[in-house]
């Protein structure tokens, strides 16, 4: 059996696509490549096969900080509790237009 | 690590307190699980999991990926054999396109931890399972109208509601494929109603197509939900939605109006509408078949896995000449850095 270790250490890298222009890049999945060429080009025809994208990112997945997924609640929760962040707290002006 | 490829930590246990931990955190983990399934929501990768969902997921989308990878050797075989230029890029497209559902499906497996090159090495070991649909031959320019009918019309049944799988990155997959999945469809119907509208020979081969594929095709939906045992958990972790036999109806119901759009016939006597329950009543499927080629006597299984290895075997020098180059060319980069 041929080794196949070849192209496992091929790094990860994440793909981001701008559908068009005026919109962010969204990730659109991933994909290993030996470089940063060959990943643009393989996003190109992994994701991009009927018109999806007019731009094409590629980051290497291990350059990515990502937040702590224990640490869920707490992080987040300074939003909570915090409604008067949002329009909808204020309510005297009901009736009141363009406001 | 990728945030989309992070596994778990797993715990050191060093005493008392750290196992007290841990179990803790299991039992918080398997609340919030339930939690997110109870309220129809998203498990993603680095969310806690239970082994045993994690597990079955990875077996799951990792056969399906196989699935994808393996059904580009029915079709693959008639690209050079196409009638025409137009039909021959539309079925280098749909090659193409199963090759990138393979893909989308690696990498979601990929989320839940299982290394890509370990799932490459179990098709290649012939230890992994993948659908036996694509273990039947394409014998005719016909059969590749029939493989898109009713094999990708299968498989688009079957995926449809994969797409609201409880597990993001599978769904997320299945939204892509299933997006790609509705030409290969119509582009096999329209071969057979070429065919079937041609000649009486082309009208012929048309009809043994279907005769070929049908059986098969609705087998694909797997085993009657009776003989079926990891359908129920499937159902409750909602990865499956609907059953087996649920979807095989839902596909048959879907099939009779299109066979008679096509002039032709599905291969079955006991096809027959049912007033009584707003279905078409069907014939039994020739499940002994079915689990002999699961279990690798289908008439192609030891070729489609040979020309597998032998692709895989053949390509090895191209992506260690990408991997040489990618390092060369970082070599050199520190290189004049250093300078």
């Amino acid at each position: 059996m041929t080794s196949s270790a070849d192209s496992s250490s091929w790094p990860l890298w994440e793909v981001f696509i701008r559908s068009s222009r005026g919109l962010s890049h969204v990730h659109a999945g991933s994909l290993h490549a030996p470089d940063a060429t060959m990943a643009i080009r393989n996003a190109r025809d992994l994701y991009t096969r009927r018109n999806e994208g007019t731009s094409v990112w590629v980051v290497p997945a291990a350059a990515i900080m990502a937040s702590d997924p224990d640490s869920k609640g707490a992080y987040f929760e300074s939003a909570q509790g915090k409604s008067y962040r949002h329009a909808t707290y204020y309510t005297q002006s009901e009736g009141v237009k363009h406001l | 690590m990728s945030p989309e490829n992070h596994q778990h930590a797993p715990l050191h246990l060093a005493d008392e307190s750290d196992a007290a931990a841990a179990l803790a955190e299991a039992e918080s983990g398997q609340n919030r699980f339930d939690e997110i399934i109870a309220e129809d929501s998203r498990v993603e990768p680095r969310d806690w999991m239970p082994e045993s969902y994690r597990k079955s997921l990875v077996r799951q989308v990792s056969q399906h990926a196989h699935s994808e990878i393996i059904g580009m050797q029915p079709e693959g075989n008639w690209i050079s054999r196409a009638p025409s230029l137009k039909r021959k890029a539309i079925l280098i497209a749909k090659v193409q396109d199963e090759a990138g559902h393979g893909l989308y499906l690696y990498s979601a497996a990929e989320t839940l931890g299982r290394p890509r090159e370990e799932m490459y090495d179990q098709l290649y070991s012939g230890k992994a399972k993948y659908s036996s649909i694509f273990n039947y031959p394409a014998r005719t320019w016909a059969d590749i109208g029939a493989i898109g009918w009713l094999v990708d019309g299968a498989a688009i049944v079957n995926q449809v509601p994969l797409c609201r799988a409880s597990y993001g990155p599978y769904g997320r997959a299945m939204v892509r494929i299933c997006k790609e999945e509705s030409f290969h469809q119509r582009q096999g119907w329209e071969i057979l109603y070429s065919l079937s509208h041609g000649t009486e020979a082309q009208h012929q081969m048309a009809q043994e197509a279907v005769n070929r594929f049908y059986g098969p095709a609705l087998q694909m939906f797997g085993p009657p939900d009776g003989d079926s045992p990891n359908s129920q958990q499937s159902m409750a972790w909602k990865i499956k939605r609907f059953t087996n036999d649920e979807l095989r109806q839902r596909f048959v119901d879907m099939l009779v109006p299109q066979v008679e759009a096509l002039g032709l016939t599905l291969p079955d006597p006991e096809l027959k509408w049912n007033e009584e329950r707003g279905h078409y009543d069907f014939g039994d499927l020739d499940w002994d078949e079915f689990f002999a080629v699961i279990k690798g006597n289908g008439p192609l299984s030891r070729q489609r896995l040979e020309h597998y290895r032998k692709a895989r075997d053949e390509g090895a020098w191209v992506r260690e000449a990408a991997t040489a180059y990618a390092n060369r060319q970082s070599q050199d980069q520190a290189a004049l850095i250093g300078a």
